[in-house]
């Protein structure tokens, strides 16, 4: 069953006509997704390498080719908008990949967006993959820029902060014969649509997923959230690996979100908070996998 | 991105909040002027502040082995005085690390009669993802050993983006702070005034430390915010021209400066072992490792995206441009990059800087096998590591030996 997307959920790729936009879009096609249509204000009627046409509004789009979910890859003065326009359009699923996005922006957003029906992942974000069952996990969706080869269809969900440290632990799933449901990069930013926990929740629901991995970094309170959901009400195997135990305070460690002030937000904290609640916790990320599959 | 107090005045100024008469000086030359003036307009003492993006300056030292960074000064004499000692030199205080921060300006400002200090800010609640406005009559103490010990004493206002902080939620916290009469009022709009600047310039931070109950020469009671700090989100420079216009590269470090022009995201730290990774929290965890080995990071160092042999190559001279370095690892997940295009770069880059410090290099995924080969047999010294352990492992080891 996996979460959010099948293999055959229409998305659509708002920015396709960009660089990174067709790249990524031409990536998913390769990998099997069914990316329907893409959206550039002023293109409309023109098409993406001649197989994926192209609209002026997502409205239209949806409205055209039944698609349910956005890859977002419009630079950062225009994402929020662009959020908007997705939610406002009645997709269930809005993946913004946009780093770099003004704070106060998503701030407005998740305001606006309260009472809406649409999921938002992200920002700055490596989006998601359900993997498919073809040679390398072909066949599946993949909806951001992840390298698909890596995942493998299976039972295991994954939900990270950080992107390459989730293809490490994809990878390391992978390389032992273990598969993955579905792989959900939540992102780096301080304010974002979707969090460890509401992935969680989505993979204690799911059928399919028989236990979680899940990556955090300092910076906020989330994970510390979700260790607190997962010691009530947690029904499967949790590992985790919390990435920034050496960094040094007040500094934003790349990522927006990635910053531990007035001694909130430390690794130590993250990591004894998700400890309390039974998730088993890798000490460096060459185990990731390996704790998981320890507990299972 | 930092901006010093007297800048940071300047914004809260022009969103209607009180502050302390002033002006910026970075000659000791016009000190005396700048104090004449404020004599005129009939303030009877200045205070000569030093701007660095760090606090504690008031009980700071400089290496000259002059003591204090904020000085309270009668006569314009005294005050060009004290320019003269602080411009130019090295103020060392607890926020600046031992090495310290050169005072290139200072603030020459009317000294105020302070009968209360509160605590105000405006930052990112990250919770409720909403700005919140907090407060605390324990104006001058630093805040988180007030919300440590007295928690009770910090007031909390929750904004509504849809509509902004709203008068009635100011006059709230003007009211928890103990102040009446009309107080209340003027209290409120300097709040007011600061949250507008927090939203207007797109701030991260907006701390006044402190927030005063100030009296004039006819002892007429006023609030003021006697002290500034600002922080900007980086994310929204792009549109405040204004802003970008106030960075100061002196209070950056020239390696961190160097590697923003290349687009690598760098930051410099104590120990002797540099990591250059892409991905910031695979960079995080690269530093983390190195630690859980026993070696110590120099470094955070993410290339993002773009792994090229031209930013392998400006990460590599960066990286040395750090005379603690004594052992490089490359720890590089090749997701939509191939492995190979990759070794290449890094041979390139080890090449062209002559590098002959101890390397190790650990590459995972897509063409990964012909990747390690290029290293292999590049005749360069590379180490090549398996997992990230092992990669951790061998590079703390070859850097004891």
């Amino acid at each position: 069953m996996a979460i959010l997307v099948q293999p055959d959920t229409k998305v659509l790729v708002q920015g396709i006509t960009g660089g990174f936009g067709g790249r990524h879009a031409r990536l998913s096609l390769d990998y099997g997704s069914q990316i329907v249509a893409g959206v550039t204000p002023g293109k409309g009627g023109q098409s993406f390498e001649k197989t994926v046409p192209i609209f002026d509004t997502v409205r239209q789009a949806v409205s055209e080719t039944g698609a349910t979910a956005s890859a977002i890859f419009v630079p950062p003065p225009f994402a929020a908008d662009a959020i908007l326009e997705g939610v406002d359009a009645g997709l269930a699923l809005v993946v913004c990949i946009t780093e770099g996005i003004p704070v106060n922006d998503m701030v407005k957003v998740k305001r606006a967006m309260e009472g809406s029906k649409t999921r938002l992942i992200g920002p700055n974000c490596p989006g998601l993959v359900t993997p498919g069952t073809g040679k390398d996990s072909t066949g599946g969706c993949r909806i951001g820029i992840s390298p698909g080869y890596i995942h493998k269809r299976g039972n295991i969900g994954v939900v990270s902060r950080s992107g390459t440290l989730t293809y490490e632990a994809v990878w390391q799933l992978t390389c032992r014969g273990v598969g993955q449901s579905t792989c959900v990069g939540i992102g780096g930013d301080p304010v974002n649509g979707t969090s460890h926990l509401d992935a969680l929740k989505m993979f204690n629901d799911d059928p399919d997923t028989h236990g979680v991995i899940m990556i955090g970094e300092i910076g906020g309170s989330a994970e510390e959230e979700a260790a607190a959901w997962i010691k009530k009400h947690g029904k499967k195997p949790v590992a985790g690996f919390i990435a920034g135990a050496t960094a040094p305070p007040g500094r934003r460690m790349g990522h927006a979100g990635a910053i531990v002030s007035g001694g909130k937000g430390t690794a130590k904290a993250k990591i004894e908070a998700l400890r309390d609640a039974g998730v088993g916790i890798a000490d460096t990320p060459s185990v990731m996998a390996d704790t998981l599959l320890k507990m299972m | 991105m930092n901006i010093h107090e007297y800048q940071a005045k300047e914004l809260l100024a022009q969103c209607g909040v009180a502050v302390p008469p002033g002006e910026m000086c970075d000659q000791p030359d016009h000190a005396g002027a700048m104090v004449r003036k404020l004599f005129d307009q009939g303030h009877d003492r200045v205070v000569v502040k030093s701007q660095i993006h760090a606090g504690g300056r008031g009980k700071g030292t400089f290496k000259s082995g002059f003591k204090g960074g904020v000085k309270l000064c009668k006569t314009a004499a005294e005050a060009e005085d004290n320019a003269r000692a602080m411009l130019g030199q090295v103020l060392v205080t607890k926020q600046t690390g031992p090495e310290g921060r050169q005072v290139n300006k200072i603030l020459i400002a009317a000294a105020q009669n302070i009968q209360k200090e509160f605590y105000l800010a405006v930052l990112l609640d990250r919770a409720t993802s909403r700005p919140v406005v907090m407060a605390s009559t324990e104006g001058g103490m630093d805040i988180e050993e007030v919300a440590e010990k007295t928690p009770e004493k910090i007031v909390r206002e929750s904004v509504d983006p849809a509509v902004g902080l709203m008068p009635y939620q100011a006059r709230k916290i003007a009211v928890r702070l103990g102040l009446k009469g009309a107080l209340i009022g003027d209290a409120a709009k300097q709040i007011l005034g600061v949250y507008r600047a927090f939203w207007e310039n797109d701030a991260s931070l907006v701390e006044i430390n402190p927030l005063c109950v100030i009296t004039d020469r006819d002892g007429k009671e006023s609030v003021a915010a006697v002290d500034a700090k600002v922080s900007l989100d980086d994310n929204a420079l792009y549109r405040h021209k204004n802003i970008q216009a106030m960075r100061d590269i002196n209070e950056e470090a020239p390696l961190e400066i160097e590697a923003s022009k290349h687009d690598l995201n760098y930051i410099k730290l104590d120990g002797n072992i540099a990591c250059l990774v892409n991905g910031a929290g695979l960079a995080m965890a690269t530093m983390d490792i190195i630690k859980h080995f026993g070696g110590s990071p120099a470094n955070f160092l993410d290339v993002g995206g773009g792994a090229s042999k031209e930013q392998v190559t400006a990460a590599f001279q960066i990286i040395l441009g750090d005379p603690n370095v004594h052992g490089i690892l490359v720890n590089i997940f090749g997701g939509i990059m191939q492995c190979d295009v990759i070794a290449a770069g890094i041979v390139a880059a080890v090449k062209e800087t002559g590098l002959t410090l101890p390397l190790v290099v650990r590459l995972e995924g897509n063409n990964v096998e012909i990747g390690k080969n290029i290293l292999q047999n590049s005749g360069l010294p590379i180490i090549s590591g398996g997992s990230m352990a092992d990669a951790a492992e061998k590079v703390v080891k070859a850097v004891a030996s």
